[in-house]
């Protein structure tokens, strides 16, 4: 029974620190209708900043808490201001996408101003347990769960009794009705961040004492964690927020007592899918919620595509055909490998985020699926490998769906959330089920990519392998487009209920989009598998389908074409340029944001 | 009049303390054309989206024909043959005027969507790659009838048929979506204020369409603040204030109606003291 306390103590403490960040991200949803992906990484500026403060400074905890609060909430203006204030009239993706595009910069920077190497944090606070009950607590338990009573009730506090308060509530009830009655709604945006990039910054400072660990891939599941507990108790409902924060800690935390530490995320991202699936609204919401207000406005940028003359796409597919005839290096013939990988699954996407307007950020579970499948197929029932590729492309089709599917009646951001969370159920099954997928030790001497029983092992035969594969996705997903299913996505995309009362089933048309967007993403993951010999459950990540996603901003949103030279054009340049690896991720985080700026039509345009 | 086409019967809707519309009854004959009028916020969208199935009644029924429709879902309302415009205009804006309408005819589809159960919706990916001769001779059908639907507007859609429908004009936006609404092959057609933002002449146009429509058979639901456009073309009036029917008639009748009357001028001269004030 002890144990049992002590599991529910660490569960409260940890969904108090959940709760500083939902708390943040609810008071965001609530102003502004977005959800602000860049919340986890101003948690880990927060960790690194107390990390010096703490470590370099040594400065005594109260003041810890001061110089984090404020330089966290000073990168919460920063944001507000450069990154999203500028988008404010612009389509609805706009927001979305500078959001993530931020945060992989700020990651990115934290990565590369201290290592990606794990640090120390120590917690500055006695080291001793006293005995309630059957159980133990700490100081530092204590002074969580100070901090977080102490923050809600300074925050209830303030939005009841301040008029920055009220002009918040007023802002978040109706927007338009507050800026009729005079509310500053950029001082409301200001106040938000702020607040939420300070509380976000002090709950990356607690949890980086409490493990007395910090690293930078805190980031991405600081930003699930914050959502995960803000869906569940209703997006934009501030106190939901903390009890779904409290929810989500005793959830994983009665789960690790019965399963294990590695499965600690996969009850989070499960409880997620449960509460989308049964209460898309949060558990507080009422049953029958008025439905939301028509969003007006098309979700990407109108724009005019490029035409691009069908002789010309004729000669360029003829020039990259002959291209390993020419005198080439291989190392120019790699990365033209490289980026077709990357073009088969930026073709997916386009389609599923760009013609269908499914915004996912899981992408990358696609891929794994496929190179799963692809490589066990090969391996364990020696099926041919050109023909486990396509068992990959098809297992990625049908499973990549149906595990999407629930998400289907989703809308905007919740999309992005729902895909986000699935691709991390995906990895976190890789790896605790290791009958299957061997686990953490990954798949190994996975035989290369072969034809009619001939190896594939000259760089030649594998760019011609992987050129043709994505031409013929290409062209299959041109034919798609022009018929009556391109209209059918897009016209889903852009306004779902003109579409359902002209009889379009959202179901049926989105699992169609995913089936032959999963099998070009299972393709490709099948073919890397090959190329790779080795995979385990991290050689495919989020940063691919952020990757991916820059990709498919870069070429137009839905552009075939636009996928294939947006792909060629971020695998290539850096090449060109020789950029170092550790400043590709921020260099395409960059241009993500520089685009949905000043381009968000891409350089084709979105069909 | 002939055989009921749409029947309500105590149709209900609460929004919080608010009842947006409240216990309407309605029947509407086959041919025939109800104009529904009343003051903003007096509940006629929410009607239109309780039959559409854009929203559900707390009580209430919807028949349709001879079959209970109530919270249906839009798309299934679709395929029975229920289309409807929207009040704000819902068109898809990034794709061209033909793509609007021929999605419009999406429920006519038969070639490339085979009734197949469960693996129907494969069938119809196949379908939509292979592009067999009898999907090809079925999408044509559909653009040459998007063509005679569009020659219903005279030259205003016909020029502009591959714009994407961003690029109109707030009329012809409005006028997109009546030839989508048509694209469905109808037998109940909702319009939902299809003049609003319109100068006279276009307004005389759409009038002279809708009674085009209504000589053609077709049975419509009209909303309509132009008066005049509504006792030309109805055979029948429906007065809607605060969620309620407060009168319904011939509209010389409704007209003349002292309730009618002080739900419009009342309503005003309320207004008036207030901001007066």
């Amino acid at each position: 029974m002890s144990s049992w306390l002590d599991y529910t103590i660490n569960g409260l403490i940890v969904g108090n620190v959940y709760a500083l960040v939902a708390v943040g991200l609810a008071l965001i949803f609530g102003v502004s209708r977005l959800i602000n992906f860049a919340q986890g990484s101003i948690y880990l500026v927060g960790a690194y900043i107390g990390w010096v403060a703490v470590v370099q400074l040594h400065t005594p905890l109260p003041l810890t808490i001061i110089v984090v609060a404020v330089a966290a909430a000073l990168v919460g203006l920063i944001i507000e201001r450069f990154g999203l204030r500028p988008l404010q009239n612009s389509v609805r993706i706009a927001p979305l996408l500078a959001t993530i595009g931020i945060s992989f910069v700020l990651d990115q920077l934290v990565m590369l101003t201290f290592s990606p190497n794990p640090r120390a944090l120590p917690s500055q606070l006695p080291d001793v347990r006293f005995q309630i009950g059957g159980g133990t607590i700490g100081p530092l338990d204590l002074l969580i769960a100070g901090v977080g009573i102490t923050s809600a009730l300074l925050l209830f506090v303030f939005l009841r009794y301040s008029k920055l308060g009220w002009a918040i509530r007023a802002t978040a009830q109706d927007r338009d009705a507050a800026m009729q009655m005079g509310v500053d709604v950029n001082r409301v945006n200001q106040a938000v961040f702020g607040i939420a990039a300070a509380l976000g910054g002090i709950s990356g400072l607690l949890v980086g004492m409490y493990y007395n660990q910090i690293d930078t891939a805190m980031s991405l599941q600081a930003t699930l964690k914050g959502v995960v507990a803000e869906v569940v108790g209703g997006a934009g409902n501030v106190p939901g927020a903390v009890i779904g924060s409290l929810l989500l800690g005793l959830v994983e935390s009665y789960g690790v007592a019965v399963f294990g530490t590695s499965y600690r995320n996969l009850f989070a991202f499960l409880l997620l899918v449960v509460v989308l699936v049964l209460r898309p609204n949060g558990l507080f919401a009422s049953a029958r919620q008025a439905p939301p207000e028509p969003l007006t406005g098309t979700f990407i940028a109108p724009s005019r595509p490029v035409r691009i003359p069908r002789w010309a796409l004729l000669i360029a597919t003829a020039v990259f055909a002959i291209l390993p005839l020419l005198p080439v290096s291989f190392y120019v013939l790699q990365t033209l490998i490289n980026a077709s990988l990357l073009g088969m699954l930026a073709l997916s996407l386009t389609l599923v985020a760009g013609t269908i307007g499914q915004v996912s950020l899981g992408h990358a579970a696609l891929l794994a699926i496929g190179a799963y499948t692809s490589a066990l197929l090969s391996l364990t029932f020696s099926v041919p490998v050109g023909l486990a590729i396509i068992g990959g492309g098809l297992m990625s089709a049908a499973l990549g769906t149906a595990l999407i599917s629930p998400s289907f009646r989703l809308r905007g951001h919740y999309v992005s959330i729902a895909t986000l969370a699935i691709g991390e159920i995906v990895s976190l099954v890789i790896l605790n089920w290791e009958s299957v997928t061997r686990g953490p030790i990954g798949i190994s001497g996975i035989p290369p990519l072969s034809l009619f029983g001939y190896e594939l092992v000259s760089p030649i035969s594998i760019y011609w392998f992987s050129f043709i594969a994505m031409v013929v996705l290409a062209l299959l997903q041109g034919r798609l487009l022009g018929s009556h299913l391109g209209r059918s996505f897009r016209a889903i995309r852009d306004d779902d209920i003109a579409a359902r009362a002209y009889g379009l089933s959202l179901n049926r048309y989105k699992s169609l989009a995913f089936i032959f967007g999963g099998f070009a993403a299972g393709v490709s993951g099948g073919i890397a598998a090959h190329l790779y010999s080795y995979i385990n459950h991290e050689t495919f990540n989020t940063q691919q389908s952020i990757l991916a996603l820059t990709v498919v901003i870069l070429g137009g949103l839905g552009n075939v074409v636009g996928a294939i030279v947006g792909a060629v054009a971020l695998v290539g340049l850096p090449e060109v340029f020789r950029i170092a690896a550790e400043y590709r991720i921020l260099i395409y985080g960059i241009v993500l944001l520089l685009l949905v700026r000043f381009r968000p039509q891409g350089l084709l345009g979105t069909m | 009049m002939g055989t009921t086409m749409l029947s309500l019967r105590g149709l209900t809707r609460r929004f919080g303390g608010l009842t947006a519309v409240d216990a309407i009854d309605l029947d509407l004959a086959k041919g025939e054309l109800i104009s529904i009028i009343g003051p903003n916020g007096a509940g006629k969208t929410t009607l239109f989206n309780l039959v559409t199935g854009l929203d559900r009644p707390d009580a209430g029924t919807v028949r349709f024909e001879d079959q209970d429709i109530t919270g249906f879902s839009p798309e299934r309302l679709a395929a029975e043959g229920i289309a409807r415009t929207f009040q704000l205009g819902r068109v898809f804006g990034n794709l061209s005027v033909m793509d609007n309408v021929l999605i419009g005819a999406h429920t006519r589809l038969r070639a490339v969507r085979p009734a197949v159960p469960v693996i129907g919706p494969l069938l119809e990916l196949g379908l939509a790659l292979l592009r067999p001769a009898s999907v090809k001779a079925e999408e044509e059908r559909l653009r040459e009838d998007v063509k005679v639907i569009l020659a219903r507007f005279g030259e205003r859609l016909l020029p502009r048929i591959d714009q994407p429908a961003y690029s109109l004009s707030y009329a012809n936006r409005r006028r997109v979506e009546i030839a989508r609404a048509l694209a469905l092959k109808p037998r109940l057609l909702l319009l939902d204020e299809p003049t609003a933002g319109m100068n006279p002449t276009e307004t005389t146009e759409m009038q002279g369409l809708v009674a085009e429509l209504k000589a053609e058979g077709l049975t419509i639901l009209l909303i309509e603040h132009k008066l005049e456009m509504v006792m030309r073309l109805s055979d029948r009036v429906i007065v809607m204030d605060e969620g309620k029917k407060i009168a319904e008639g011939p509209g010389e009748q409704v007209r003349g109606d002292p309730k009618v009357i002080e739900a419009y001028l009342g309503h005003g001269l309320t207004t008036k003291q207030e901001s007066a004030a």
